[in-house]
């Protein structure tokens, strides 16, 4: 690791200030992504603004019919949330089987989205469910927050401050975790609400979170697990390495996806 | 003997656990000396090039850099280049054909992470920043990860002196009796098999502090081994670091090995040099990444495998060739490992009258590959448990009756590969096993799964090992550089406590409990009065270390004959004391007691009585303190069946290993907590191999699973609660019965899981590690309908 000044931000325009004043600032939330990364001396920011401390930025309420998480709000306590586990079932599971019981304690649903890793869980929630990303300058609609691997629409110095998602009648998360570092090899989230069917892969994709189309009209028509299991997939899009090959995971898509429908009974 | 509620066969808990689970152990990187700085390693990332030019001029210049040094300094300094300890001698005659391997390379790299030059530094922080500053030019050359690849005509040359890349080509075995059997064969089972490659992963990464102290002219290196003498007799005698008298190395707490912390690597031997050359203690500790790059990995075989069979469907002959990487370099044992750890095995536990194999090794641009939890028998297990299972099916018979028909049932038996085995009983352990996985109603748990969805499937593993290396003529005769003795001091204190120096190093086998164990057994002391003093050349005269299961058969043996000699001391001693004849004297309990009276003495006082030495025998002289060395007669032959039960899911390939029952047996056993605990690991290891395990190489010789993200290690939910058992045959070949139990779990068990698989999925085309994407792909080429589905 490189030296790096740490900062605690008090606020959210605290954080911002602090982010513009520094040389080569970063968000630092969970720190579970960055502070590896910077460990592996493969980043190195002058400093890091800490957001974990601002309140503003943490908790779970209700709001307009869907919930509001605050982005420095931890894994452990969404998969904990009575109102999570009540309104949006398939996010609290989700979010209990990210990483290991230290990742959930520190990383964040905000890291985490802003990270935007091709095989991260949340960034599926958040595309199925249609979910709105609240940031110190704007709001983002999921659908033109996640750009490609491990890009966003984020600029420079924006700080992801809370994600709203909107109620689903039934939603569920089915993932094939990658054996060694179990983020997901195909994850899939299905979200049924007023809207109609969203379905969003991740972890199989070549660029990144990506909504479905043939599932979303499969279940369009029928929503069963049966009515999902002749979609295919295109492995031409989608990602090939030492764990599986791109036709694998094109059949984890199906088969998850079934596994999906099927949890939202 | 004379027993004790804690000696032979007690369930008593881990003495050293304490300081562990508190977070007091004591390692290496622990240890701290005024004045030390911190080495850095700046490493090739290319797998083969050519060195054109490197330029530390900046890297000098930057804040607390004491020295940038390089390979042209080490070898200026007559530093030696890294030697292999086991001559090997191919079929022809000719001696194995050895690369030069320099500590710091300064021409030729051979493979990603090799070090070209280290950076002292007065943080570890600044040494870092340093080694990324020297500025290295390379040429880089083709390369080449695959042994059978290396073979080929036109592979890119590593080693000018290994031409083709081969290292030896060697046999063992009968080849004519062999080709007499095939000829009368009534059947013939033929099979590929490839052992896949394995990183070591001790949880403690490798580490060394080197300090060297100009007015004595004398060197000290902690260092994680585990064999702390052998270091120094390889870093004196052949590395001309110092004379042995001038260098101490101690091996601290020593977070596991499983034998990757066997070798001298170049690390240790740089910071040595490099602490006289900058005149500063240099401490090192490896990073994850240098772990997975530097550590010597383990196994990577290619084997083709035939047996041919009598109409009785009894086996008569045995033919395998194998092609075995060593990497890039010839690590300290690594032309043992798939030699004669490895085809001497091949029998397996079968009356085999000819076997002839054919094993060549060869040079890539790989890590170094070298003995790994089980060296060279987990390779001829797996071979033999494949091929055992694949010829039943293929002959239509019961995978457990064709191996119960070619058991081998009177002892001693010589099989033609070597080795005599001693003693056994493997329809015991076989029964044993069948019984408890309930064998017979395979059938309806098999039917029950299927109406889950589920495909399940059992495999059976016969195996057989050799531990308590070794015999030092025997091996001598075979190659070996060191002889594989053992050696111990009981010392006995004036207050009756006993302190036992051993040469075994304990790296997590538990060794200060087991020893102390059998030190109350003998004499009756309780555990609290004993302690086991281990890795320091400095206290421990010598010793050869732990690997391949040893520290039972064989440093137990040499305490145990060390506690002889003391308690024949102190019993004659006892016997003056008490105006008795020696014959009268019996020792119970701690005490020493004249039969027929009611006259006694506690051995404390016996040993008290030999330091005041104020009443001794006529000529005897004071003390209570004696050494001993054990030279096995023989190997040692743990053996045991093992039973896997899996279910597979056929839309996503996962295994799941549902049951796992293994009957071992290690003879004696010391303490059963510890053995299991032993049965457990190894096990958890055998499975990770089986199911998950694999270092991957790209083309150009890049290590794909360089990190936890991608290479991987078994977790707790990857195992099943293993059901475990023995079944003891004493052991003739040493005092106390053992036979070793420290590597039998990895040995046995892959096999066990991956027949278990093939048996759920109707298809032998199938190799580790099984992942569920590997195992998805062989059942869809062997069902193409039904698992697109
Ligand atoms: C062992 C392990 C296993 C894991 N397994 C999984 C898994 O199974 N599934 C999964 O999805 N993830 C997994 N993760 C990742 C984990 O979920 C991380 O917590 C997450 O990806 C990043 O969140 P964080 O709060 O730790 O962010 P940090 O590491 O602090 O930051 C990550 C990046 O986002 C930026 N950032 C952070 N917060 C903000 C913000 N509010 N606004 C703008 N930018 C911000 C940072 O500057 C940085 O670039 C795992 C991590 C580890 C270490």
């Amino acid at each position: 690791m490189y030296e790096t000044n740490y900062h605690r931000a008090t606020s959210v325009d605290d954080a911002a200030a602090k982010l513009g004043a520094a040389e080569d600032a970063k968000v630092l939330s969970g720190g579970q992504t960055l502070l590896p990364t910077m460990k592996q001396r493969l980043a190195a920011p002058s400093d890091v603004i800490d957001v974990t401390h601002i309140a503003d930025m943490k908790g779970i309420t209700e709001s307009g019919g869907g919930i509001r998480i605050g982005a420095a709000t931890t894994h452990a306590e969404v998969a904990g949330s009575e109102i999570v586990k009540r309104m949006l079932p398939g996010l609290a599971a989700l979010a209990g089987h990210i990483g290991d019981p230290h990742v959930r304690h520190m990383g964040t649903i905000g890291g985490s989205l802003a990270n935007n890793d091709p095989a991260a869980d949340y960034p599926s929630a958040a595309l199925a469910l249609g979910a709105t990303i609240h940031t110190n300058a704007r709001q983002i609609s999921a659908e033109d927050f996640f750009t490609g691997m491990f890009e966003t629409a984020l600029d420079e110095s924006e700080i992801v401050t809370a994600v709203e998602f909107p109620k689903a009648s039934a939603c569920a998360y089915a993932k094939y975790p990658n054996p060694a570092s179990r983020y997901a090899m195909a994850g899939v989230f299905v979200a049924r609400t007023d809207g109609g069917v969203r379905v969003a892969v991740t972890g199989a994709g070549q660029n990144g979170v990506f909504r479905h189309a043939g599932l979303e009209d499969a279940l369009a028509q029928s929503f069963s697990a049966d009515a999902v299991a002749g979609v295919t997939t295109d492995p031409d899009q989608l990602l090939a390495d030492i764990h599986g090959s791109a036709e694998y995971r094109a059949n984890l898509v199906t088969v998850m996806a079934k596994r999906a429908v099927a949890a939202c009974a | 003997m004379t027993g004790s509620a804690e000696g032979i066969g007690a369930r008593v808990t881990r003495r050293e656990d304490k300081r562990f689970i508190i977070g007091k152990g004591r390692y290496t990187d622990d240890m701290n000396v005024a004045g030390m700085c911190h080495a850095a390693f700046v490493r090739s990332p290319h797998a083969h090039a050519k060195v054109a030019s490197l330029d530390a001029d900046a890297a000098r210049a930057m804040p607390g850099v004491i020295a940038v040094l390089t390979g042209e300094e080490l070898a200026a300094d007559g530093v030696g280049n890294l030697i292999c300890g086991w001559m090997i001698h191919s079929k022809d005659g000719t001696p194995m054909k050895m690369g030069a391997w320099r500590a710091l390379e300064h021409e030729t790299v051979r493979h990603v992470g090799q070090a070209v030059a280290v950076v002292v530094a007065e943080t570890r922080a600044q040494a870092r920043d340093a080694a990324d500053a020297v500025v290295v030019d390379y040429d880089a050359l083709d390369a080449v990860v695959d042994s059978l690849d290396a073979l080929k005509p036109g592979a890119p040359q590593i080693h000018p002196e290994a031409e083709g890349n081969l290292i030896y080509d060697w046999e063992i075995g009968d080849e004519a009796a062999t080709e007499a059997a095939f000829a009368s064969a009534a059947h013939v089972t033929r099979m590929e098999i490839r052992n896949n490659r394995l990183v070591p992963n001790p949880m403690e990464p490798r580490s060394a502090l080197a300090h060297y102290e100009e007015a004595d002219e004398h060197y000290t290196l902690w260092t994680t081994s585990q064999n702390p003498h052998v270091a120094r007799l390889v870093l004196s005698a052949f590395y001309n670091i110092a004379p042995e008298h001038k260098l101490r190395v101690i091996a601290p707490d020593v977070g596991g090995g499983f034998g990757s912390k066997i070798y001298i690597y170049p690390e240790e031997m740089v910071c040595l040099w490099a602490s006289k050359k900058t005149g500063v203690p240099v401490k090192w500790t490896s990073d994850r990444t240098e772990a997975f790059l530097t550590d010597a990995h383990g196994r990577d075989h290619h084997s083709e495998a035939e047996v041919a069979l009598d109409a009785d469907n009894k086996i008569i002959g045995l033919r395998v060739k194998t092609v075995a990487n060593l990497g890039a370099y010839m690590s300290l044992f690594s032309s043992s490992v798939p030699t004669y750890l490895y085809a001497t095995l091949l029998s397996g536990q079968y009356d085999i009258p000819a076997i002839h194999c054919n094993v060549k090794t060869v040079y890539t641009n790989t890590t170094p590959v070298d003995a790994y939890r089980g060296a060279g028998r987990p390779e001829a297990t797996y071979l033999v448990e494949r091929v055992m299972e694949t010829t039943a099916r293929e002959v239509g018979m019961d995978p457990a009756e064709f191996r119960r028909k070619n058991f081998v049932r009177s002892f001693p038996h010589q099989t033609p590969v070597i080795m005599c085995y001693d003693a056994g009983d493997y329809d015991a352990s076989l029964d044993a096993a069948l019984k408890a996985i309930d064998y017979d109603g395979f059938a309806a748990r098999k039917a029950e799964a299927a109406r889950r969805g589920k495909l399940r499937g059992i495999g059976l593993s016969c195996y057989i090992e050799a531990c308590g290396i070794a015999p030092s003529q025997a091996v001598g005769s075979l190659g070996a550089g060191v002889g594989l003795w053992e050696s111990a001091e009981v010392r006995v204190n004036p207050v009756g406590t006993i302190e036992v120096l051993t040469g075994s190093h304990s790296h997590g086998q538990g060794h200060e409990t087991t020893f102390a164990q059998l030190v109350s057994e003998r004499l009756g002391v309780g555990l609290d009065t004993v302690s086991i003093v281990h890795g320091d050349t400095d206290k421990v005269q010598f010793g050869m270390g732990t690997y391949g299961s040893r520290s039972g058969a064989v440093g137990m043996s040499a305490i145990s004959k060390a506690l002889d000699k003391v308690e024949s001391k102190a019993r004659k001693l006892a016997a003056h004391l008490m105006e008795a004849s020696e014959g009268d004297i019996t020792l119970e309990g701690g005490t020493f007691k004249v039969a027929g009276t009611d006259k006694e003495l506690p051995f404390f006082q016996v040993a008290l009585a030999a330091y005041t030495a104020h009443n001794m025998p006529e000529g005897m002289e004071p003390g209570l303190k004696e050494g001993a060395f054990y030279d096995p007669t023989n190997f040692t032959f743990p053996a045991g069946t093992y039973v896997c039960e899996v279910e597979v899911d056929p839309e996503t390939g996962k295994t799941e290993v549902v049951d796992f029952v293994a009957a071992d047996d290690f003879g004696t056993i010391i303490n059963p907590m510890i053995v299991e605990g032993q049965v457990h690991g190894g096990l958890t290891q055998g499975i990770g191999q089986a199911l998950l395990e694999n270092a991957a190489y790209d083309a150009d010789g890049q290590l794909l699973s360089a990190s936890y993200m991608d290479y991987t290690m078994p977790r707790a939910d990857d195992v099943p609660s293993y059901r475990l058992m023995t079944t003891v045959t004493e052991c003739p070949g040493n005092p106390l019965g053992m036979k070793g139990c420290g590597e039998a779990g990895a040995i046995g068990s892959p096999p066990a899981v991956i027949n278990a698989i093939t048996d759920a999925i109707g298809t032998n085309a199938l190799e580790m590690p099984a992942t569920a994407a590997n195992v998805w792909r062989a059942l869809k080429s062997a069902q193409p309908a039904q698992a697109a589905e």
